[in-house]
């Protein structure tokens, strides 16, 4: 049987729980988003409103609790990531070693045009610095979150956010950050599209 | 009963039918997806709703609320002060809040004024403002957080209410205790903030009378809970282990409403 001689590498670029962790991931944050900018509209500190179009509830009271619900699958689907990642050493191997001088280099050779994407199963430094900043930026986004949800019950993080108000700052630009994010994400993708299919099937 | 001869087999090529059958199991990942988009349409029953039912979403989001509300009251640390303020960060002037405008604020007449105290209490007499402003006063400066986001620090002073319950002999072992306002506002509470060190049946807003605007006769102040949690121009308290609701929380804001 020479045809079934050729062992095909059967391990997946991305393991299921990856892809089941990043599309829930994915589900909650627009939920979080289009909801958390019509609780902003209630009352705006910025000189801005967003549409009403693209929010979520249809009024205050419905989009705190879109907001409301989201927030424990972000939080759940967040905490089994984290384990998975730390637990299966993925997190080391993937996204270390990370330099500067690498991301500076990395960053470089992309806006010229010249990073390749021979092996999907291999992030570059760029591509590592932006995972590791959003995961940071989604856990400060909780932390903040927490503070405006319970702002007496948890106090030290509440001080160490610089009290209520700052919290409420906070949250909105780490939202704006992670909004950012998907931006570039979705154009990187958009630019590399076969790295789409790995997400969805593994490979 | 017929017995029939098995048919005979048309000549077959026994290496095609082993090469496709190489190729078939070659593709494991293709079934694999179809089975995984099963379980994700599984997942979906298992709310128990179709997700364009639109009463469906409402119930599942109402169900989170009250699931919440249990959080809420588990994380609930009856010792835990809310901050409190030097006068100097007083919001000036305070901003004024309700479900309609100032010019439609209640004028309540301060004579004939009696504040009932019904349901499970043993004093169900009707109080009159002389006698509650009688009772030991306190007061706090600490920050009124709206369900809208924005906030203020106001100075309120007042009976402190877990006095007020003890005093009219409240059962305290009752799940609610519900407000009725001059306004039409109504609202409830657990009995666990109700008897927070911090939660106070205020008369004086910077250490003035209660003006109409802040809510006179009297606002029930919680620095724990959100300001819709805070009633104002109170005509009558009840201790209840019927689920009250409130006027907010009717239309779907949250029944706990902690901070």
């Amino acid at each position: 049987m020479r045809e079934t001689a050729v062992i095909v590498d059967r391990r997946p670029i991305h393991p299921g729980w990856l892809r089941a962790t990043h599309w829930l991931n994915a589900v909650a944050v627009v939920i979080l988003a289009m909801s958390g900018w019509r609780i902003y509209n209630a009352s705006p500190f910025f000189g801005f409103r967003f549409a009403d179009a693209i929010t979520l509830g249809g009024w205050l009271g419905g989009a705190i609790q879109w907001h409301f619900a989201a927030m424990w699958l972000l939080a759940a689907n967040g905490l089994a990531y984290l384990a998975c990642n730390i637990g299966s050493a993925r997190l080391l191997r993937k996204f270390f070693p990370l330099s500067p001088r690498a991301i500076v280099a990395d960053l470089r050779a992309a806006l010229r045009g010249r990073l390749p994407h021979e092996d999907p199963s291999r992030y570059n430094a760029v591509q590592r610095a932006a995972y590791l900043f959003v995961i940071a930026d989604i856990a400060l986004l909780v932390a903040s979150g927490l503070v405006l949800w319970k702002s007496v019950q948890f106090p030290l993080l509440r001080e160490l956010l610089g009290g209520y108000e700052a919290a409420r700052r906070i949250h909105f630009l780490s939202m704006a950050a992670l909004v950012a994010f998907v931006g570039i994400h979705l154009a990187m993708v958009a630019l590399v599209p076969r790295t789409l299919l790995p997400m969805i099937r593994g490979r | 009963m017929t017995i029939r001869k098995s048919p005979r087999l048309p000549a077959i090529d026994a290496g095609a039918v082993v090469k496709e059958a190489l190729l078939r199991i070659a593709q494991p990942s293709r079934r694999l997806f179809l089975r995984r988009s099963l379980t994700l349409g599984g997942l979906s029953l298992l709310t128990g709703c179709t997700i364009d039912d639109e009463n469906g979403v409402e119930r599942a989001l109402m169900a989170v609320s009250r699931f919440n509300d249990r959080v809420q009251g588990w994380l609930f640390d009856p010792d835990r002060l809310a901050p409190t303020y030097p006068e100097s960060m007083i919001t000036r002037p305070f901003p004024f809040n309700a479900y309609y405008g100032e010019d439609q604020v209640p004028e309540v007449d301060e004579s004939s004024y009696r504040l009932e105290v019904t349901g499970l209490v043993a004093d169900r007499h009707a109080w009159t403002l002389a006698e509650l402003g009688a009772l030991p006063q306190a007061d706090q400066v600490t920050r009124h957080i709206c369900v809208e986001g924005w906030s203020a620090i106001g100075k309120w002073g007042g009976v402190s209410f877990a006095n007020f319950l003890s005093r009219v002999g409240a059962d305290t072992s009752a799940r609610y205790v519900g407000f009725k306002c001059a306004d039409d506002y109504y609202t409830s509470i657990d009995m666990a903030t109700a008897l927070h060190p911090q939660t106070l049946l205020t008369l004086t807003y910077d250490g003035r009378k209660l003006p109409p605007r802040y809510g006179f006769p009297m606002k029930l102040r919680m620095p724990t809970k959100l300001g819709y949690k805070n009633p104002k121009h109170i005509q009558a308290i009840f201790v209840t282990n019927t689920y009250p609701g409130g006027y907010w929380e009717d239309q779907g804001y949250n029944w706990f409403g902690g901070t």
